[in-house]
């Protein structure tokens, strides 16, 4: 299940198991993104929040 | 028993403290905090959200806030708001961790950048500066000198957050290239482990690539590890621990443990030992 980064078009591998909420992310840039839904058998991207002060433990 | 999983960012331990739920028997789910939207005006039911709950949100402010809704219906979740807020806040955990009377470095708290220099003359460098709020060493800096130190001050001031305008600073512990972090459920220590900093680091988070390797803590650094537990509330938990030239400290305590790494270095799963812990509190 591949699909491309909005970004800069580089491959992102989403794997066969994903599930949603799961991140991936792209080999090229590394932006990453988070799986919003999974229909027909696609997973949708949507871009995963980024690192907040308050993230961690 | 249904068990609800919160997350915001879904990683390896959700799901394996997804499957090890279901290996137990339960009807395990998991739950994108981020998508919740939530009337708490009037007493709700928990609709939806089973028996109890495990907050696995890596926000704290999202952990914190959604756990007091959750227990506001009734709903059982581990780890509790009290605790998330104990261990969220580092100086909240630091007085607990004195009030409990367990070592821990020497910290000091100035609540203006111009009383800082005062709290360096008492701990001396080289000394450690924290945020309050915020985890994986990350804006954890190390001030050799007074100049140095008087930059990251002059950075920090330029930050929004006027809780960043607030310094705790902390004495820089003389250590092996390693501390040890304990992962705690209830009563039982599910795995303890050395983490190694990785070259041209000091600061031995496993997200700055520190390195595991288990070992069996002695019966002085267990005693510790469970005071600490208890001191911040007891529940699932993250015990950070350094061994100092005076013997142990414990310097963090974390409510949303990560063990992946310390699970790449442990036989027995981590995992299970949390889900029975917390299957064991949705039975009382």
């Amino acid at each position: 299940m591949n699909t491309k980064c909005a970004e800069c078009d580089g491959p992102i591998n989403v794997p066969n198991d994903v599930i949603v909420g799961e991140i991936v992310s792209c080999r090229d840039c590394g932006v990453e993104y988070e799986v919003s839904e999974i229909r027909g058998g696609v997973a949708l991207l949507k871009p995963a929040e980024t690192v907040e002060e308050d993230w961690g433990e | 028993m249904q068990l609800t999983i919160l997350f915001d960012r879904l990683r390896w331990e959700e799901k394996a403290l997804k499957k090890e739920g279901e290996n137990e028997g339960c009807e395990a789910s998991l739950l994108d905090a981020k998508g919740l939207v939530l009337e708490v005006s009037t007493p709700r039911k928990r609709n939806g959200l089973g028996d109890l709950a495990l907050q696995r949100c890596i926000s704290h402010y999202r952990a914190l806030y959604l756990t007091k809704i959750l227990e506001n219906m009734s709903l059982e979740v581990v780890n509790s708001s009290a605790v998330t807020e104990n261990c969220g806040n580092k100086l909240l955990t630091t007085l607990l961790l004195g009030k409990a009377r367990i070592p821990t470095p020497k910290t000091y708290i100035a609540l203006t950048p111009d009383t800082v220099p005062q709290a360096a003359e008492a701990l001396g460098f080289p000394l450690v500066m924290k945020p309050m709020t915020g985890s994986w060493g990350r804006m954890v800096s190390l001030a050799r000198d007074g100049e140095t130190l008087q930059s990251m001050v002059e950075l920090r001031e330029q930050l929004q957050n006027p809780a960043e305008h607030m310094y705790y600073l902390q004495e820089f512990v003389k250590r092996p290239p390693r501390d040890i972090r304990a992962v705690v459920a209830g009563d039982e220590i599910a795995a303890c482990v050395y983490r190694y900093a990785p070259e041209g680091e000091w600061r031995t988070n496993v997200a700055r690539g520190g390195i595991s390797k288990a070992f069996k803590p002695d019966e002085e650094l267990q005693e510790l590890i469970h005071r600490a537990a208890q001191a911040v509330g007891g529940g699932v938990l993250g015990v950070d621990a350094m061994e100092s030239r005076d013997g142990y400290l414990i310097h963090e305590v974390n409510n949303t443990v990560e063990f992946k790494g310390a699970q790449s270095a442990t036989q027995g799963s981590i995992p299970r030992k949390i889900i029975k812990y917390v299957l064991s509190r949705g039975k009382k």
